[in-house]
C-alpha cells in the first residue's frame, strides 16, 4: 500500500497481497536516432522539410485571398477563395504540427521519468496554523461573539443582490392577453403568404392547400413576424362529405373549405405539410400529426391539443374572410392558457 | 547582493534570449516559475489527448469567432438584401442574416472563417464529451478529482450553450425555428413560463431583441465563463498532477511520463497545429450550415428533415419520444407534459452525471486518493452504468431522426417511434447487463493469463501421449498491469450503537451488493504461488496450463 493511501480509510476495499512486487518502470528502448548520428541527421532534415512545407501552405493561403476577388453573383469565386485559403491554412498548420511531433518523437529523449506526488491534504501543522488564523480573525473581529453584527450582516447580504435581479424587470413586457389574440378580426380577408393577395373561395379547388396570412400583414412595417408567428393559417378544401364537423362549428367552414392555425400546439413549429389522401397535417419538427377531417385532432406525435380552427365565411365579392379571431389561443400550451 | 547582477554581467555575453530572460526574472521571478513547472511530468496516452482537442478547438473558436465579430451585426432590424448572392437579392431579412451572408459572400476569408468556426464548435463539444467519457470509464473522477469532474461537467453544459446561442445568431430559417422550439418549451414551464418567454424575447416571439441578447451571451458571457472554468480545470490538473494507467512503476504516489520541457511542449504544441489543420481542411472541403440555402427566418415556412447541430439532438429526441396526452390540469391551469417530461428527464439525467463521483464514493466509502486509473474492465459495475448512460443518450439522440429513419428503412413513423420508446426504456438495462458480463469475462481471462500464461495456439504432444497447448508466461511488466487494480467487497448493513439499521445503511449495503457481489478479485500471492508450484522447472518460458483446462478441442 502506498504512502498516500495509508492515511485514509479504504472503505470497502479489500487488501489482497500482490503476487509480485512492483517491478518498476520498464527499461527504455533505444531508437535508431539514439544509436546513429546518421539517422538523427535524417530526422533533422525531415523536420526542416515539414517546417518548410508550412511556409508553402501559408503562401498558398495568401495567394488564395488575392487570386479570387469577390465577383458579384459569382459563387465560384467565393468557393475557390474559401477552398484555397482553407487548404493553405491547413497545410501550414500540418507542417508545424507534424514537424514538432516528429522532432519530439525522434530527437528528444523518450524515456519516461517518475515524479513523486503529494497528498492534496495539507500537513497537520499547516492545518493547525490555518485554523489558528481563522480563530484569530474571529476573535479580532468578534464575528462569533457579536451576534447582532453577524445577523444584520447576513440580512444585508441577503438583500443587496435583489435589486440586481429586479433591474432585469424590463427585459420584456408583462404578458397581458397578447398570447390569446391574433390579427384576425371579423371581416379580415384571407390572403396568400407571402404576397398578400386575397383569396376567392372559387380559387380553392378540392385538394388544394393555401398558406394564408391575414390581409395587411405583408405590408406591416413593425411586428410583422410576431403577428405572423400567431396568425399563420393553412387553408384546405376537402369534399364536404369527408368532413366530420362539430355541429356547433358547422358554419365555421365554407363548402368544404376549412382554415386551421398553422402553429403547432406542441412547441410552435409551422405545421406545413398536408397529405391529401389522408387529410392529415404533419408538423416537420417532431411529427405531430393532425386529422384535418376530424377537427384537427392529434392522431400522432407529442402535441396534445388540436389545431385551433379559424371560422371563415365569404364576403360580397366572393373573397374568403374571417368571421372572427381564433376562439382559443394558438400555438404551444402554457400555464394559464384556459384563463 | 550586488553579486547577482555582477555574475550575469561577467558571464559570457548573455545574448538576446539570456538578456530578456534576465530582464523578466528580475521583475517577475520567471525562473522560479520555470523551475517549478519546466520539468513537471505528464503521462502520455492517446486518451489523454481528448481534453487537449477540446481545449484547442476552443482556442480555434476564439480566434475564428473574433474575426467574425468584426463583420457580424447582431440586429434584427429589417433590410433588403443587396449582396453578391444572387438568389436572395432584394429579399427582406434581418441585418443579422444579411451580415452573415456578407461574411459568406462579400468578405474574402469570411466563408472559410465561418466554416472553421462552425466545425470547431462541433468538434469542441464532441471532444469534451469523449473526454468526459474517458474520465468516467477510467475512474479518473475519484478522490481528489471529484470537484474537477463537476467543473468539467459545467464546461460541457457551457459548450452546448455556446453552440446553441451561436447557431441562433445568423437568424436564418433553421436557427429561428430552433428558437421557436425553445420558446414553446419555455412557455410550457408552469407559472413562470410565459413571463420568462417575454423576458427572453423582449416581448412576443420572435421580437427584435433576441439576437442581440444571444450575441452578448455568445461572445461575452459564455466564453468568459468557459475561459474561467478552463482556467480552474487546468489549475486543478496541475495541483492534482495527471493520473496514469496502471503499469509497471506506476503507483498512487508517483506520476510517470514525459517532462513538460521539452518533450511534452513539443508534442502538445504540435498537436494544437494538427487539430487546427484538421479543422481547416474539413472547413475548406465540407460545407456546414449553408445558411444561404435556408433563407431568412419566417415563422411560416419550414423544410422537412432538418436537423439541429449534433449536440442538441438528444434534447430534440427527448421532445419527440415524450408520451403524448399526459397533460395535467390543475383547476383551470395546464401543465403541458409533452414539454415537461423531456425537460425533467434530461435535467435528471444531467444531475446524475454531475453527481456520479459522489454516488460511487458513497458506495465504496473509500477515502483514499486515487491516481492510478482503472482499466474499465476492472470496475465492471461502473463501466456497465456508463454503458447504460451512453445508451440512454444515444437513443434520445437517434430519436431526433425518427423521420429520417422511417423514410430510409420504409417503416411507419409510428413503428419507429414506439421502437425508440421501448429502446429508451430497456436499452440501458440491456447495455448494463451485457457490459458487466463482458467486463467480468475479460477479468477472468486476465486471471487465466496471470495464473497460467498466455495461450500460444501451439499444441504439443507430451511423451506419455497427452496433448497440451503451450502457454507462455507474461513478463513481469505485463503481469503487473494485470494484477494491479483495486478491489471492493459488498458491505453488510450493520446495526448502529442503538442496535438499529438505518435506512441509509440498508440502502448502501444493497447498492454495494449490486456493485461488488459478482466481483472478480485480483490474483493473490497465494493463488499465484499455488498455480506456479506444480511445474516449477518450465515456468520461465513455456509451461502447460492445468491439464483439464489446457486440452484444446
Ligand atoms: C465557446 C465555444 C463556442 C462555440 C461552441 C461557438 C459556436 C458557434 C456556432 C455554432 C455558430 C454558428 C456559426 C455558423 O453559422 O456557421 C457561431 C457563430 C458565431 N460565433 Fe461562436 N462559438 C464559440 C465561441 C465564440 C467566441 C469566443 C466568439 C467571439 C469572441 C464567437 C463569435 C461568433 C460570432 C460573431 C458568430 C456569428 C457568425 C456567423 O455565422 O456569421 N464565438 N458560434
Ligand atoms: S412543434 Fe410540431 S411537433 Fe413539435
Amino acid at each position: 500500500m502506498s504512502d498516500i493511501e495509508k492515511s485514509y480509510s479504504p472503505g470497502l476495499a479489500t487488501d489482497i497481497e500482490k503476487p509480485i512486487a512492483n517491478p518498476g518502470i520498464e527499461p527504455h528502448r533505444i531508437r535508431m536516432t539514439d544509436k546513429s548520428e546518421k539517422h538523427a541527421r535524417t530526422a533533422e532534415k525531415q523536420i526542416a522539410v515539414m517546417f518548410g512545407v508550412s511556409v508553402v501552405g501559408a503562401i498558398i493561403a495568401i495567394w488564395g485571398f488575392f487570386a479570387f476577388p469577390i465577383v458579384d453573383g459569382d459563387l465560384a469565386a467565393t468557393r475557390n477563395n474559401s477552398l484555397w485559403m482553407g487548404l493553405g491554412m491547413a497545410l501550414s498548420m500540418f507542417g508545424i504540427g507534424f514537424g514538432a511531433v516528429h522532432w519530439a518523437k525522434t530527437l528528444m529523449p523518450d524515456n519516461e521519468v517518475s515524479e513523486m506526488r503529494h497528498q492534496a491534504r495539507s500537513s497537520d501543522e499547516t492545518r493547525a496554523q490555518a485554523l489558528e488564523i481563522v480563530k484569530l480573525a474571529d476573535g479580532e473581529s468578534g464575528f462569533s461573539r457579536r451576534k447582532l453584527i453577524r445577523r444584520s450582516m447576513y440580512g444585508a447580504l441577503a438583500f443587496f443582490p435583489i435589486p440586481a435581479i429586479i433591474i432585469f424587470g424590463d427585459l420584456g413586457p408583462v404578458v397581458g392577453d397578447t398570447l390569446k389574440h391574433t390579427m384576425w378580426k371579423p371581416g379580415t380577408r384571407l390572403t396568400k403568404d407571402p404576397t398578400g393577395i386575397p383569396i376567392k373561395a372559387s380559387d380553392v379547388t378540392i385538394g388544394s392547400v393555401f398558406h394564408v396570412i391575414p390581409e395587411g400583414l405583408s405590408e406591416m412595417e413593425e411586428h410583422k413576424l410576431e403577428e405572423k408567428a400567431k396568425a399563420a393559417v393553412l387553408l384546405v378544401r376537402v369534399n364536404p362529405s369527408d368532413l366530420n364537423e362539430d355541429p356547433a362549428k358547422a358554419d365555421w367552414s365554407y363548402q368544404g373549405i376549412v382554415a386551421y392555425s398553422k402553429i403547432c400546439t406542441h412547441v410552435g413549429c409551422p405545421v406545413a405539410l398536408y397529405e391529401q389522401h389522408t387529410h392529415h397535417l404533419l408538423c416537420p419538427c417532431h411529427q405531430s400529426t393532425f386529422d384535418l377531417a376530424n377537427h384537427c385532432e392529434v392522431v400522432f406525435g407529442p402535441a396534445s391539443r388540436p389545431l385551433p380552427q379559424l371560422p371563415i365565411a365569404v364576403d360580397a365579392e366572393g373573397y374568403l374572410i374571417a368571421q372572427s379571431d381564433f376562439l382559443e389561443p394558438v400555438g404551444p400550451s402554457f400555464w394559464d392558457i384556459r384563463k | 547582493m550586488t553579486s547577482t547582477t555582477e555574475t550575469s554581467a561577467t558571464d559570457a555575453k548573455p545574448g538576446f534570449a539570456g538578456g530578456a530572460a534576465n530582464y523578466l526574472d528580475e521583475r517577475l521571478s520567471v525562473s522560479a516559475v520555470l523551475k517549478g513547472f519546466g520539468r513537471k511530468v505528464f503521462p502520455d496516452h492517446w486518451s489523454f489527448m481528448l481534453g487537449e482537442v477540446a481545449l484547442y478547438s476552443f482556442v480555434i473558436l476564439v480566434l475564428s469567432g473574433t474575426f467574425l465579430t468584426f463583420f457580424y451585426q447582431p440586429s434584427m432590424a429589417e433590410v433588403h438584401y443587396d449582396g453578391s448572392y444572387a438568389p436572395l437579392k432584394g429579399a427582406q431579412m434581418s441585418i443579422a442574416y444579411a451580415s452573415s451572408l456578407d461574411i459568406s459572400f462579400d468578405i474574402r476569408g469570411g466563408l472559410i472563417m465561418r466554416q472553421v468556426h462552425h466545425w470547431a464548435a462541433l468538434l469542441f463539444v464532441a471532444a469534451a464529451g469523449l473526454h468526459m467519457l474517458r474520465v468516467f470509464f477510467t475512474g479518473a473522477f475519484r478522490k481528489p478529482r471529484e470537484l474537477n469532474w463537476v467543473v468539467g461537467f459545467l464546461l460541457f453544459l457551457m459548450g452546448m450553450g455556446a453552440g446553441f446561442t451561436g447557431y441562433s445568431l445568423p437568424d436564418d430559417l433553421l436557427s429561428g425555428n430552433g428558437l421557436r422550439i425553445i420558446d414553446g418549451m419555455i412557455k410550457g414551464i408552469p407559472v413562470i413560463g410565459t413571463a420568462f418567454s417575454s423576458g427572453f424575447f423582449g416581448g412576443e416571439f420572435p421580437g427584435t431583441e433576441v439576437v442581440a441578447r444571444l450575441y452578448s451571451l455568445h461572445i461575452m458571457i459564455l466564453p468568459a465563463l468557459i475561459i474561467v472554468l478552463i482556467g480552474v480545470h487546468l489549475m486543478m490538473v496541475i495541483i492534482h498532477k495527471h493520473t496514469h494507467y496502471s503499469g509497471p512503476g506506476r503507483t498512487d504516489d508517483n506520476v510517470v511520463g514525459y517532462p513538460l520541457m521539452p518533450v511534452y511542449v513539443a508534442k502538445a504544441g504540435g498537436f494544437f497545429f494538427l487539430v487546427f489543420g484538421v479543422v481547416a481542411a474539413i472547413a475548406a472541403t465540407f460545407t456546414i450550415n449553408p445558411i444561404w440555402n435556408y433563407g431568412p427566418y419566417d415563422p411560416s415556412p419550414v423544410s422537412a428533415g432538418t436537423q439541429p447541430d449534433w449536440y442538441i439532438g438528444w434534447l430534440d429526441g427527448a421532445l419527440r419520444l415524450a408520451p403524448s396526452g399526459w397533460d395535467i390540469s390543475i383547476f383551470d391551469y395546464v401543465i403541458p407534459m409533452g414539454v415537461m417530461v423531456p425537460l425533467i428527464v434530461s435535467l435528471l439525467f444531467l444531475a446524475l452525471v454531475a453527481a456520479y463521483p459522489f454516488i460511487e464514493n458513497w458506495v465504496t466509502k473509500d477515502k483514499r486518493e486515487h491516481h492510478v486509473l482503472d482499466r474499465p474492465r476492472n470496475a465492471p459495475t461502473r463501466t456497465a452504468i456508463g454503458a447504460a448512460g451512453v445508451t440512454f443518450y444515444a437513443v434520445l439522440w437517434a430519436g431526433a431522426s425518427t423521420d429520417l429513419i422511417a423514410t430510409n428503412f420504409q417503416m411507419s413513423l409510428n413503428q419507429v417511434l414506439v421502437a425508440m420508446q421501448i429502446m429508451l426504456l430497456i436499452g440501458p438495462g440491456i447495455a448494463y447487463f451485457v457490459t458487466k458480463r463482458a467486463c467480468i469475462a475479460l477479468q477472468n481471462k486476465d486471471r487465466e493469463v496471470v495464473l497460467h500464461g498466455r495461450e500460444t495456439g501451439r499444441v504439443v504432444r507430451l511423451p506419455h501421449g497427452e496433448y497440451i497447448e503451450v502457454h507462455e508466461t507474461v513478463d513481469k511488466y505485463e503481469l503487473w498491469k494485470l494484477i494491479d487494480y483495486k478491489d471492493y467487497q459488498p458491505v453488510l448493513a450493520r446495526p448502529d450503537a442503538n442496535g438499529k439499521i438505518g435506512l441509509g445503511n440498508r440502502l448502501r449495503s444493497a447498492v454495494s451488493k449490486i456493485y461488488f457481489e459478482d466481483r472478480i478479485a485480483p490474483v493473490s500471492k497465494a493463488e499465484y504461488e499455488l498455480a506456479h508450484a506444480d511445474h516449477a522447472p518450465e515456468a520461465v518460458t513455456e509451461k502447460p496450463k492445468r491439464k483439464q483446462k489446457s486440452i484444446n478441442a
